[in-house]
């Protein structure tokens, strides 16, 4: 057994993304677990401060590539980079971040090696499995935990006999967690032209807008989130108001997002980001389980509500039953009548 | 030799309507129970194959789909909406495959159907939700990969030029041909059936389902040989065994848990001024906000 390594993706600001720091925070405990080091890979360009994104989640060993050609990310370049490397260091278990560029580039590795790979995993746990049928106990094996089926199930999946069991995980389902004791890492920086060939460039970039990433609902304490019932753009501001008032952030579901009341970044459930707030205030949401998926580890829940029965209401401590525009201002008046 | 661009696509029990007799006994999915639909994005990807065509002077697009005998339905659907063509990829032994399997199995019929320009997929199908088979299938194919598609910018017999989606922008990409692309749900959507095409397709058949015809359409598919959906077995594509099915599949899956929806203990409040105010006023005695 040789080492747990965390594809570290990089952001448009140049650093670590924080799908990746959460990773190499849960990385660094099954890491523990197993008695093995925590390897991570960072890839791209003027990557030259990079290590300091990474120390404090405790990897063992850094491995960098550093090229102009290897920012921004296009997939056979990193490809072939993990491929080489995986072969030369034989990891254990290989995490990414299930964001656009790991669930690019995992794929492309897990098939070249012929791993198997879960996809957006909730939880990873160490544990044993023993094959009913031939009686063979697997030891030490990465439970990975994901839901499936548009999230009616959760299934756990084992990868007993490839190596390395690969997992992609989503932004914000993992803690981001500082390592106590401050290791000295090794830092190995790759001598790129042993690990690409020009081949592997061409596919081009012409064009680029990427936003910086302005909205952070993940990380709120308490979230204002509006669902389709919420009814229009103009409604919708009333959210904000109310998340101002309250230093909240404002999130939707899905519905919300596709009737154009809100950014996407908003998102929240199984194809957005998932939130844990202390509070979290449901809007003429109905609670479909791919939202609930996003939601349901928040510590308390509200739902605003025209139907009594709708699914959040099973979920939420406190119902109140009435148009989103009608409850909402009178919260906000409370609220900013009340507060010192 | 035509451009050829084929289209993946996957038949998928509408995971969006799951009711309580949807799982079996042992845990696993009793797809039966669930109306089977074209996986959206794939229609998606089909639509974008639609436009390449569009572009290209003498394009095909040939639509494969790998499962059980009825997703020869997808199939037909696809024709009614502008394919040309189609094979279903079915064998009992290609059950219980996982995504390494699907795209090997892909793979192999797609190189049968070789040389081909543009392969196709969705993003993601919504039962399995890996978007891990699109790539795969490349990687198999050791041909370049665009994900995320959400616009075709350009093409040409020689590069694609295609707008991707991105988390927090676009992107505007070209390869060399041939390339997969997958495709994702903010790409256009696809357009609808054609009265004229769905004249054309409307028997078009694979063998299996020929011969529970009650008419037999033999002679007619003698010279209408669009008609003839193609069924590739294990044997046809040259698969070799152990990489397919449950012993090709490197993921096992080792327990399935239902989601139970649980009840909690709710305090309702109605929408008058005074019952907000009563639980607002709760909310700040315990901090919650505040
Ligand atoms: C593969 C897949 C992935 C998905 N991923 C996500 C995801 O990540 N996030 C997500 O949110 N969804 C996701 N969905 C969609 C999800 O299934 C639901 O369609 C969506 O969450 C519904 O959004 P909603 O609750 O806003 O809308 P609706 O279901 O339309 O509910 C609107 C609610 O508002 C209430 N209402 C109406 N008027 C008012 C009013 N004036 N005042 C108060 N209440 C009112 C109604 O009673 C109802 O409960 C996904 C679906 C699939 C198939
Ligand atoms: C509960 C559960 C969890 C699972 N988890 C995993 C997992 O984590 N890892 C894993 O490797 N497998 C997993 N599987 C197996 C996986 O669902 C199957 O291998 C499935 O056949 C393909 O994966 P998908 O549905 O995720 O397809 P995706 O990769 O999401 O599909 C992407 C695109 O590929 C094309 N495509 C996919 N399948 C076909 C097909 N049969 N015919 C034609 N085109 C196709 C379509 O264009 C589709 O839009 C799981 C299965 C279950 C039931």
């Amino acid at each position: 057994m040789n080492n747990v390594i965390v594809y570290c993706e990089i952001t448009e600001e140049g650093h670590v993304a924080e799908v990746s720091q959460e990773l190499l925070s849960k990385g660094r405990k099954l890491a523990s677990d197993l008695g093995i080091k925590l390897e991570a890979i960072a890839i791209g360009n003027k990557l030259d401060n990079i290590e300091k994104d990474i120390l404090p989640y405790g990897a063992d060993v850094i491995h960098i590539a550093d090229d102009k050609r290897l920012f921004p990310y296009t997939t056979l370049p990193h490809a072939a980079i993990l491929l080489k490397l995986f072969e030369e260091i034989k990891p254990e278990i290989a995490l990414f971040g299930a964001t656009s560029i790991g669930r690019d580039l995992a794929p492309r590795v897990a098939s070249a090696m012929r791993c198997g790979l879960t996809a957006d995993c909730t939880s990873l746990e160490i544990g044993d499995h023993t094959e009913a049928k031939t009686n063979t106990t697997y030891k030490n094996l990465l439970y990975q935990i994901r839901p499936a089926f548009g999230g009616n199930i959760i299934a756990t999946i084992i990868n007993p006999d490839t190596r390395p069991q690969m997992a992609t995980v989503r932004e914000g389902v993992m803690k981001k967690e500082f390592w106590p004791a401050v290791a000295k890492p090794e830092v190995n920086k790759l001598d790129v032209a042993k690990y690409v060939n020009d081949e592997q460039f061409v596919v081009r970039i012409i064009e680029r807008h990427i936003e910086s990433q302005k909205i952070n609902i993940k990380n709120a304490q308490v979230i204002v989130a509006g669902g389709y019932g919420v009814g229009s753009k103009e409604n919708f501001d009333l959210l904000f108001d109310l998340a101002d008032v309250l230093g909240a952030q404002v999130g939707a579901s899905r519905a919300a997002v596709d009737a154009g009341y809100v950014e996407h970044e908003r998102q929240i459930g199984q194809t957005g980001v998932t939130v844990r707030p202390k509070l979290y205030i449901a809007c003429g949401i109905s609670g479909a389980v791919q939202h609930r998926a996003g939601m349901d580890q928040a510590s308390m829940i509200i739902s605003v509500n025209t139907d009594p029965n709708a699914p959040i209401n099973q979920i939420a401590d406190y119902t109140i039953l009435g148009q989103v525009h009608e409850v909402v201002p009178r919260m906000i008046k409370y609220y900013r009548q009340n507060s010192k | 030799m035509p451009f050829r661009i084929i289209v993946l696509a996957k038949q998928v029990p509408d995971t969006r309507n799951v009711g309580k007799d949807a799982m079996k006994a042992d845990g696993t999915v009793n797809r039966a129970a669930l109306p089977a639909i074209f996986n959206p994005e794939d229609l998606h990807a089909l639509e974008l194959a639609l436009r390449i065509k569009d572009q290209i002077n003498d394009a095909e697009i040939v639509v494969v789909s790998m499962g059980p005998g009825r997703a020869a339905e997808i199939i037909r659907e696809a024709m009614y909406r502008g394919a040309d063509r189609g094979v279903l990829v079915t064998d009992r032994k290609f059950a219980g495959s996982d995504t390494l399997a699907t795209s090997y199995a892909l793979s192999l019929a797609v190189k049968k159907l070789a040389p081909f320009n543009v392969l196709i997929a969705g993003r993601q199908a919504i039962d399995g939700d890996t978007a891990q088979v699109g790539p795969q299938t490349a990687e198999k194919l050791h041909i370049p990969q665009i994900t995320y598609a959400e616009e075709l910018v350009d093409v040409n017999s020689k590069q694609i030029t295609i707008k991707r989606r991105l988390e927090r922008g676009i992107e505007v990409v070209r390869s060399p041909l041939p390339v997969a692309i997958t495709v994702h749900s903010s790409a256009p959507v696809c357009r609808p059936r054609n009265a004229i095409l769905v004249m054309k397709f409307k028997h078009a058949r694979t063998t299996t389902e020929l011969q529970e015809e009650t008419k037999d359409y033999t002679e007619l598919r003698l010279y209408r040989p669009y008609l003839n959906i193609e069924e590739w077995s294990v044997e046809d594509i040259q698969a070799e065994t152990e990489k397919l099915g449950l012993s090709g599949s490197p993921t096992k899956v080792k327990k399935i848990e239902n989601v139970v929806l649980q009840r909690k203990e709710s305090k309702a409040f109605t929408a008058d001024d005074k019952d907000i105010d009563l639980l607002m006023q709760e909310l700040m005695a315990s901090h919650v906000i505040g």
